[in-house]
This record gives C-alpha cells, structure tokens and sequence, in this order.
C-alpha cells in the first residue's frame, strides 16, 4: 500500500488535485497522516466545545439571566464535558503520539498501520454520532435532542424512564464506539513501543514521550474498557429492558459511579502522562540541558499508572461510602500526589543552571508547572474527604478540574503544537503571535479558574443554570465569564497563527530548535517512509552524539 | 494479542463484578438455585477444545498440515458443541422458565455475562471457521504457524474466562 503510493507520486510529479489529494488523506495507513488527522479534528472539536463553554458563561454572566433555557443549558454542559475529554483532549494526545512515537524511536510506521486508520476512524464517527443527536436524538418522543445526563450520566437519569428519545443512546454509543477506537490505539503503541525501536535503542535509551505513551497505553486498555463494558450495559438496560441500574428492580445507581470512575480517574491520567511527555521533551531543549533524572522519571510514570488505578472512589465521598472506604481512597488520593510532585522537582532540576530560552514552547510549560502545582494542590484538598463534604459538586471541584485539564494539559498541548508545528508543516510560526497568544491564554486562565474558585467556596453548586442575586456570586461570575472572552481571543491568535505560518512562514528546516531526539534528523516534513536508512542510537539523545562526535553522550550513561 | 486480552479481561471483569454484587439481589424470582442446572458436558466439551487447538498449532508448526486440519475441525467441532448447549438451555430458561434479560436482577447479569462469553466464542468460532476454509483450500503452511498460535492464545483466553464465569455462575451464584 504505502510503496505504491510512492510509486505513484513519482509518475505523477506535479501538483495532485484537491480529489486526489483527499482521497490520499481518507484512505491513508501512513502514521504522520492518521497524527495529523487526529489533531485537525481535535482543533475542530476544540473551537465546537470551546462555544459551548462560552455560551455557558454568558448564562451565567449575571443572576436570572435568559440567555438559554434550563433544558438547553443541562444539554450545554453535557456535551462541552463529553467533547472536551473525548474528542479533543483524546485525540489530541493520541495525535500526538500516533506521529512522534515512530519517529522517535527510529521507524517508519506503527506497528499495525490499518489498525491505526480503523481507530482514528472509529473515534471520528463516534464524534459525529454524539452530535448526531442534534438531529436524532429527538426519536418520535418530542423529548429533545442532545443528551442532557451530565458527561459522567449518573444513574437513574439514564434510564428509559427519565431520559425518553435517543440522546443518551446516542452519548452511549458515540462513547462506546470511540472507546473501542482508543483500544486499538492503545494496542499499536504498546506493540509499537516493545517491538519496533531502532537498533541500539534499548528500554533505558527510548525518549521519555515514548516511555510515558507506553504507560498510558497501559492504562488506556485497562481504564477504557471498563467503561465499553459499562456502555454495553447501559444499552442492554434500555434496549432489552434490563436492570442493572435500574434502582426499581433492585439495580444499584451507585454501581454505575463506581464503574464510571474506575474508567474516570485513570482517565484523567490517560490525558495528563502525555502532557508529562510534552513537558518532558520541550523543557530540556529549552534549557539546554538533558532531562534530570530520567530513570526516576520513568519510574515515578509507572507508579502513577498503578496508584491511578485505586483512587477512583474519591469522586465518590458525598455518596455516602464507609468510613474505611473513605480513608483508604484518601490515603491513595495523597499517595498518588509524591510522584507527580517527584516529576515536578524533575522539571525544575532540569531548568536550575540551564540556558533558558523563553520561545513560545516553553513559555507554555513554565505556565503548565505552576499551574498544575496549583491544580495538584486543590487536589489534595479535595482528596481529604471531609474537605469534600463541604465542596463536593460545588464550583470548586469545577475550578479544580479545569485547572488540571486547562492549565495542565490544554498549556503542555499548546506548546507541543509550537514545538512540533514546524517538522509537521515544515514552516516556522510567527513568534509574535505565537507570546500574544500565551499572555492572552494565560491571563484568559487566571481570571476565569482562579476566581472560579470562589463562588465554590461561597456555595455555588455545579450545573445550575441560573442564581438568585444578594448571594455575594455576582461579580465573581462576572470575572469568570470576562476571562472566557481573553481565552476566545487568545485561540483565535492561536488558529490565525497556525493558518498563516502553514502557507506563508519561514522554512524550518530540519532541525530549528536544535534538538537531540531522532524526529529531528528527517527532513521537515518528513517523507512517508520517515527514515532513508534506519538509524542506530548509541545514548539518550542521538543528535546530540552526531552534533558534538568530541563528546557524545555514550560516555556518561 | 496479549494487549488485547488485558482490554478483554478488564471488560470481563466489570460484568463478573456486576453479576457477583447483584448475586441474592433479585426482588422477584425466578432464583438461580431453581432454574440452573450445571452444564457439564458442554463444559467438558469447550475446555477440550484448548488442547485441540494446543496440538493442532503443533502439528503446523511441524508443517504437518493434514494433522493440523484434523485438530483445527476438532476445535471448531467442540466449541459449536458448547455454543449449540448455551443456546439450548437459553432456550430452556426463556420459554420453559419463564427467565428473560427484563425478568429480574439475575436475569439480566447471568445473559449479559453468559452472553458477553458466548459472544466471544461466536467471533472465534467464525474466525476458527475461516481458518478450515483456507486450510480446505490449501492456502495454509507451517509459515502460517504463528498466526496460528497467535490465535490460539485468543481461544484459551475464552476457555479461561469460562472457568471463570462457571464458578461464578454455577457454583458462588447458585
């Protein structure tokens, strides 16, 4: 397949049209092709979820607003919760992986090429299918369009009775669909990572991106399938009538919580190990200096994939567990925070003494540092159940989460987009726009999720659509709902930026950041079969070896 | 493969879980201790077929295809005999026992789990079926032989996992 391709680019020569060239993207096995693919329809996904959130904020700009109808604001949170996990941050950490890993590690596709295209196609038409129910999801019901459950759809609001019409079926099976689809991604990059190195590229060798995606391939067998079993369970509870959840007949709505965050958890690890291997690649280029401690580093991942999994009932203290289940998943909560703090005082060791270079890449890590201490200290706090008591379900948890999930992840994303966007397109960004772009993110950030924060703490429940005045929420709404509009500006930069540099930036030539890992030794773009001769590494960082041959890297590992 | 069988297990998991928490939760009958009875001979017959398969990927990678056939027909024999018995005592529960997915609690577990199962045999039983086919055809070699071991892998997975659901349906459950 792919050598025919080859073949045919050379006959044809010139320019191809625009129906061939689609039809060489929709049929392609190639792993930069199904990567890119995967982001597009993230960034598309992004700016879809991205006007949910913000018409959110305009509902909750001021008390009784009428912006949007209850009905239509449950429907709001639903599916901007569902496409921001699901179909952009999923994709694009997959995206990600699915173009560095073989390049990183010296080969010229995954392990399973057509596996790889069957799973990005499963993820994409699972999208299309949760928004399917725009147009669907009504039945013959007059019940409404899109699911309105909430993105973690407790039970019993899911069953037949309460939700009438297609709209959870749709959530089901764009989930359970799109779930089966991160398996088999899952799959290639275990295969992919043992199997298919370089010559010379042992375990010890492999670039940390490499090492943190086989630890969430791990997790993402173990954590996803929980939840296509939970799905599956779901359906046959509205399609055959069963019981499971089904509080009536005796099912338990608690068995759900505890199946939906035994994916849940682990999941939100799935999403922040790959944003560890952004940071984890961008910092020492930056700096100047090779990571610090690399096997601590490694380890401290793989510790995180095991405790992730045994803390997920902490999204459950309000249920009303024992206090023997209450103490152990706190406990957990707090162990799980010593290696991720263990990573942390790594990146700043990388940092201390380095030659720091504040380019568009890095200003985004140094942002993501700080503001997933933060994240990671609210964390704590939320994790010591009593704390959770007060604030379960509150804005607080909001605010919580969002700053992992936007101030971690989405930060570590934005700088692995700067980063990666020239061996991807071959063309630098413009830089200028590029630091727009951070400070307006940055400062869009801290008045939404820093001040979110406080209406929690005064009280504010989750997922209302609208507040009574005189409850001191007022002007802290207001805030939250002002920094949205910084961080829509601050994306549209991002897009314009990605838009212009495409077709008018400066060539990047292979190597601009004058890296060490093996990605940077192919042309940029790098051509379908990556490598010409199959390199061979000798130390953690190849180009490192070749760019300084009176002092490689070999000699001190 | 082996990936794939760590996704497998943790889907089993989940449903053995629900059936084990839901065992004795039933707010109406009809109750396992009234309706089950203990499948012996299909048992027998699904957890032959490992071995089947066990010796059939040997006599392939000795390049023996004539054996290989004979063992591979064994394996689609005996796990055709098991689905045929599930079906059966289905057909048993449904129409005789009154049991459906909607009847109670254990109705739903027990066909969700039991069905999750043989479902899994069903998509081995096809790609078993695929296999003599090409073997009939005199498409297959001993170069074949991992592939064939590949899957072998998938079907003691399946025959393990019926270990599993046969305590816990049969023996705890009941």
């Amino acid at each position: 397949m792919a050598s025919e391709t080859i073949a045919l680019d050379a006959v044809a020569g010139g320019r191809k049209l625009i129906g061939e060239r689609l039809h060489d993207w929709v049929v392609t096995v190639d792993h930069k092709k199904l990567g890119i693919l995967y982001i597009l329809y993230a960034l598309f996904f992004l700016v879809v979820g991205g006007i949910e959130a913000t018409i959110i904020r305009i509902q909750l700009i001021v008390p009784r607003n009428h912006f949007v109808s209850p009905q239509t604001f449950n429907r709001l949170f639903t599916m901007h919760g569902t496409t921001m996990i699901f179909f952009v941050a999923m994709p694009l950490v997959f995206g990600f992986g699915t173009y560095l890993i073989p390049l990183m590690i010296g080969t010229r596709d995954m392990a399973f090429p057509r596996l790889n295209a069957l799973s990005f196609w499963l993820t994409a038409f699972g999208g299309l299918l949760l928004y399917f129910s725009f147009i669907g999801g009504n039945g013959l019901y007059g019940a409404g369009n899109a699911p309105d459950v909430g993105w973690f759809a407790y039970a019993p609001l899911t069953e037949r009775a309460f939700s009438l019409g297609h709209s959870t079926d749709f959530w089901s099976l764009g989930l359970l669909v799109s779930g089966i689809g991160s398996i088999g991604t899952a799959v290639n990059f275990i295969t992919t990572i043992l199997c298919m190195r370089c010559p010379g590229m042992t375990l010890g060798k492999m670039p940390l991106l490499a090492w943190l995606n086989l630890v969430v391939g791990g997790m993402v067998i173990l954590a996803v399938s929980p939840l296509t079993a939970a799905q599956v369970m779901l359906s046959i509870d509205r399609y055959l009538g069963g019981h499971f959840f089904d509080a009536q007949a005796g099912g338990s709505a608690v068995l759900w919580m505890h199946f939906f965050w035994i994916f849940g958890h682990p999941e939100v690890y799935i999403l922040v190990v790959p944003a560890f291997a952004f940071a984890s690649e961008i910092i020492p280029v930056f700096s100047r200096k090779p990571i610090f401690g690399y096997p601590v580093m490694v380890a401290a991942t793989v510790c995180i994939g095991f405790i992730s999994f045994s803390v997920w009932a902490h999204h459950m203290f309000t249920v009303g567990m024992s206090s023997y289940g209450n103490t152990l998943f706190t406990i957990t909560t707090m162990i799980i925070a010593v290696p991720t703090g263990i990573k942390i005082f790594n990146w700043i060791g990388t940092m201390w003494g380095g030659k720091i270079l504040l380019k568009a890449p890095m200003l985004f890590c140094i942002g993501f540092l700080f503001q997933f201490l933060i994240a990671g200290l609210t964390g704590i706090m939320l994790g010591a159940s009593p704390f959770d008591w007060q604030l379960g379900n509150s804005y607080f948890v909001v605010a919580h989460f969002h700053y992992v999930i936007v101030g971690g992840i989405l930060f570590t994303i934005f700088g692995a987009f700067y980063y990666w966007f020239p061996k991807m397109s071959g063309r630098m960004y413009n830089e200028t726009l590029a630091k727009w772009h951070f400070w307006l993110f940055l400062i869009g950030f801290h008045l939404t999720f820093d001040f979110m924060h406080i209406p929690g703490l005064l009280g504010m429940p989750r997922r209302i659509y609208t507040y009574e005045p005189g409850r001191g929420w007022e002007i802290w709404n207001l805030i939250v709902t002002i920094g949205v509009f910084f961080q829509a500006a601050g994306t549209l930069v991002f897009v314009g930026n990605l838009l212009w540099s495409m077709f008018k930036g400066q060539a990047a030539g292979n190597d601009p950041w004058d890296a060490w890992t093996l990605e940077w030794s192919t042309p940029s773009p790098p051509p379908d079969y990556n490598f010409a001769t199959i390199p061979t590494v000798e130390s953690r960082r190849p180009l490192w070896d070749i760019k300084h041959p009176e002092d490689p890297d070999w000699k001190y590992e | 493969m082996i990936s794939l069988i760590a996704a497998e297990s943790a889907i089993f998991t989940i449903f053995v879980v629900a059936y084990i928490f839901y065992i004795g939760k039933s707010l109406s009958g009809p109750m396992p201790k009234d309706v089950l009875e203990i499948p012996v001979f299909s048992t027998i017959c699904l957890l032959s077929s490992s071995l089947t398969i066990h010796l059939a990927v040997r006599a392939l990678k000795n390049a023996k295809v004539t054996i290989f056939g004979v063992w591979w027909f064994a394996t689609l024999a005996l796990g055709a005999i098991f689905l045929v018995g599930t079906g059966r005592e289905w057909q048993r529960l449904i129409y005789e026992k009154g049991l459906t997915v909607g009847t109670n609690l254990f109705g739903t577990t027990y066909y969700s789990l039991v069905g999750l199962h043989a479902f899994h045999v069903t998509v081995g039983l096809i790609a078993i079926t695929l296999a003599m086919i090409f073997t009939l055809s005199g498409q297959v070699k001993a170069e074949h032989g991992e592939r064939a071991e590949v899957f072998s892998l998938y079907w003691h997975f399946v025959d393990a996992v019926w270990v599993v659901v046969f305590t816990v349906v049969y023996v705890i459950g009941r």
